[in-house]
């Protein structure tokens, strides 16, 4: 996985309330079993008239956010189904980091093991961000993981705080499978020892 | 110090003494076809194998046909995903339930029919109503692709300890009003966000009468409140229903786990760090009328008024969902007509569900501008319900009556609503196009979706006239 420590870059702000993964990644588009090219299904059915031309209204499409890789969204971002394929559409249109008041919990696990921070600041903050993003063509956010701190270059800087275990795993790019097969003996032993795992098991 | 299940369940799965974050053991992985192939790719490009194939099971529910030629999957994409489950389940020696066996259904149907769910366990599968085992005293939630390769390749998680809520349900349920409408009404009253973070604990006279089909139901729609899972304790109803099926211990073990399975309920004053109480008397039957499952109404009352919402982000979702649902506010709810019927899905597709609606239309036809399905939850419910006529009743009314899969629930086979089409759903969740692309859904009961086939449009069923 990528490491993530610090980005810069173009922010979008979506600002509606409650956007599910239904949205985010249409369940046609989900029948695929590849974990890359997503690019073209983020937010499908909003991006797109039914003609398959783009929908001018939606905010991706507008010029001026062309190219971000900010995401700043609105409270519960990411509710309804674990699919992580909406975690790999966002991460494939381009987007390295995702701003919001609250993020559904599933996804943001998944957002994580994906190299994405879902950084996590009040509803204030937030509304200014958004603000900020749609006044000023060009406006760009800088996250930085290290320092825990979120800025733009017209004075707004504001500290958030992550999990800390999350926040290494980003931080190193750790494959997080490796460091657990690294406990076998660990797991092995807990297997030995469970002496109920009878009833836990299945009776086969 | 008092404990409350949960902790009890997540102190039994530390593989280590650490328990923030904690390596927790998984007793049971569900896999299905949708959100597995790319962690069996993983597991392949790193040369990882399955650490327990024996407790990891399978089956195809998701995106496959449920009418009676769907050995075949037309749908090339959808097929070519089937073959891969296949195929990774035959090369790591993951038993697998496929279309065309006695078992196959929907994996959240399946997993407590055959006993493999069963109290005090932790459960895990890539779909996040997994939540729905919860009913029996497991700690069960869903989890993404990434998270499937590392219980694949470990059988454990690395989980940060979630928070506990108390749903504490006082009084009972009315005739006529359900599991699914106590599930609305909860995430009515504290939103589709309100237990975020929190493993959320039912409890109180009116949960513990509900049957376990019903437990299951309330359990399923807990991830609709953002919770991270839901559980009820274990009791006499659990254990009869576990008793006797496949995977369940028999004989002297039987009574050894029914035993060992009654440890797992909250001490008496254990804490929970939020409580929530819940009047079952007060509610009627809800029906949704929005794009979320916390947008819903009693039957008996109208379409909100955006303005009344409590702020300006909730104001302008009302209203944008009122545009996508095509409804005016004040139209009462009992006015809206509809054009599908879909009883179905992991919430209420169980033989208690299909039971309660067949009682409704029996001796009704359904509505001439209604196209109405029933989609059982597994084979194992479809046969059951055959052996007591149910098929027949629903046939007789003019239902179609199909195979077992999650079928319009999230319309990745071809059972899709079409756009502008408004459909009453006895599945979870309505979002924007969930059922097809430009369809519209509302949330209702079992009983509700039958009475509204014969109808046209939403009825109270509390004031149905049976014809049994």
């Amino acid at each position: 996985m990528q490491p993530f420590r610090v980005h810069s870059g173009l922010a979008v702000p979506l600002d509606r309330i409650n956007v599910d993964t239904d949205q985010i990644i249409p369940k046609q588009f989900l029948k695929r079993i590849e974990r890359t090219g997503y690019e073209n299904f983020l937010f499908f059915d909003w991006r797109y008239v039914p003609s398959g031309a783009p929908n001018t209204d939606f905010i991706l499409n507008e010029a001026r956010y062309s190219g971000a890789s900010i995401l700043i969204a609105g409270a519960n971002f990411g509710c309804g189904s674990s699919r992580e394929h909406a975690v790999w559409a966002l991460h494939d249109y381009g987007f390295r980091a995702i701003l919001a008041p609250s993020f559904a919990d599933i996804f943001a696990i998944n957002c994580t093991k994906n190299g994405i921070p879902t950084v996590q600041l009040e509803q204030k903050v937030i509304s200014e961000l958004m603000r900020r993003a749609q006044a000023h063509a060009g406006y760009k956010v800088t996250v930085d993981l290290h320092a825990m701190k979120v800025s733009d270059g017209q004075g707004l800087s504001v500290r958030f705080s992550m999990d800390e275990f999350r926040r290494n795993c980003l931080l190193e790019g750790l494959d997080e499978i490796a460091l657990t097969l690294q406990r076998d003996a660990e797991i092995d032993a807990y297997e030995q020892r469970t002496r109920v795992q009878q009833y836990r098991w299945p009776n086969i | 110090m008092p404990s409350t299940l949960f902790e009890k369940i997540w102190r039994e799965h530390l593989v280590t003494a650490a328990d923030d974050p904690a390596l927790l053991y998984i007793d049971l992985h569900l896999v299905h076809e949708v959100t597995s192939p790319q962690a069996f790719e993983g597991l392949r490009l790193a040369g990882r194998k399955v650490r327990r194939p024996d407790l990891t099971f399978a089956t195809v529910d998701h995106n496959v046909p449920t009418t009676s030629d769907r050995m075949v999957i037309r749908d090339a994409i959808a097929s070519q995903q089937v073959e891969a489950l296949r195929r990774n389940c035959r090369d790591s020696g993951i038993p697998i339930f496929d279309i065309g066996s006695a078992e196959q259904g929907i994996v959240h149907v399946i997993g407590p029919e055959l006993g493999l769910t069963r109290p005090g366990m932790t459960i895990v599968c890539g779909d996040s109503h997994t939540s729905t085992h919860g009913a029996f005293g497991a700690l069960a939630f869903g989890i993404g692709t990434s998270e499937i390769e590392h219980v694949l390749a470990t059988q454990c998680l690395v989980q940060r300890k979630p928070r506990t809520m108390l749903i504490e349900v006082s009084g009972a349920l009315s005739e006529g009003v359900t599991a699914k409408d106590l599930a609305l009404g909860v995430i009515g009253q504290i939103g589709t966000d309100g237990a975020t973070g929190h493993v959320m604990e039912y409890a109180g006279e009116a949960v513990r009468s509900l049957s376990m089909e019903a437990r299951m139901t309330l359990c399923n729609m807990s991830i609709e409140a953002g919770a991270r899972a839901a559980m009820i304790a274990p009791d006499e109803t659990t254990f009869a229903y576990l008793e006797n099926r496949r995977f369940a211990p028999k004989g002297k073990a039987w009574s050894e786990a029914v035993h060992y399975w009654e440890s797992f309920k909250s001490d008496p004053g254990a804490s929970y760090d939020k409580v929530i109480e819940i009047n079952a008397s007060a509610l009627a039957p809800f029906v949704t009328w929005g794009t979320n499952p916390g947008m819903v109404a009693p039957v008996t009352s109208a379409v909100p008024d955006p303005a009344i919402a409590h702020n300006d982000a909730a104001r302008v979702a009302a209203s944008n969902a009122l545009n996508y649902m095509a409804l005016r506010a004040g139209t009462p709810i009992a006015q809206i007509n509809i054009d599908r019927v879909f009883i179905g899905s992991c919430t209420n597709a169980r033989l208690d569900d299909l039971r309660a609606a067949a009682r409704v239309i029996r001796g009704y036809k359904v509505s001439a501008r209604v196209h109405a399905m029933v989609v059982p939850g597994s084979q194992a419910v479809k046969r059951a319900a055959e052996a007591e006529h149910l098929d027949q009743i629903f046939r007789d009314a003019g239902f179609e009556w199909r195979e077992s899969g999650c079928s319009m629930c999230l319309g990745m086979n071809p059972d899709v609503l079409q756009p502008g089409e408004r459909c009453a759903s006895t599945s979870n969740r309505n979002f924007e196009g969930r059922q097809g692309k430009g369809g519209r859904t509302h949330l209702v009961s079992p009983a509700m979706a039958a009475a509204a086939a014969v109808a046209g449009h939403f009825v109270d069923v509390r004031e149905w006239r049976y014809k049994d």
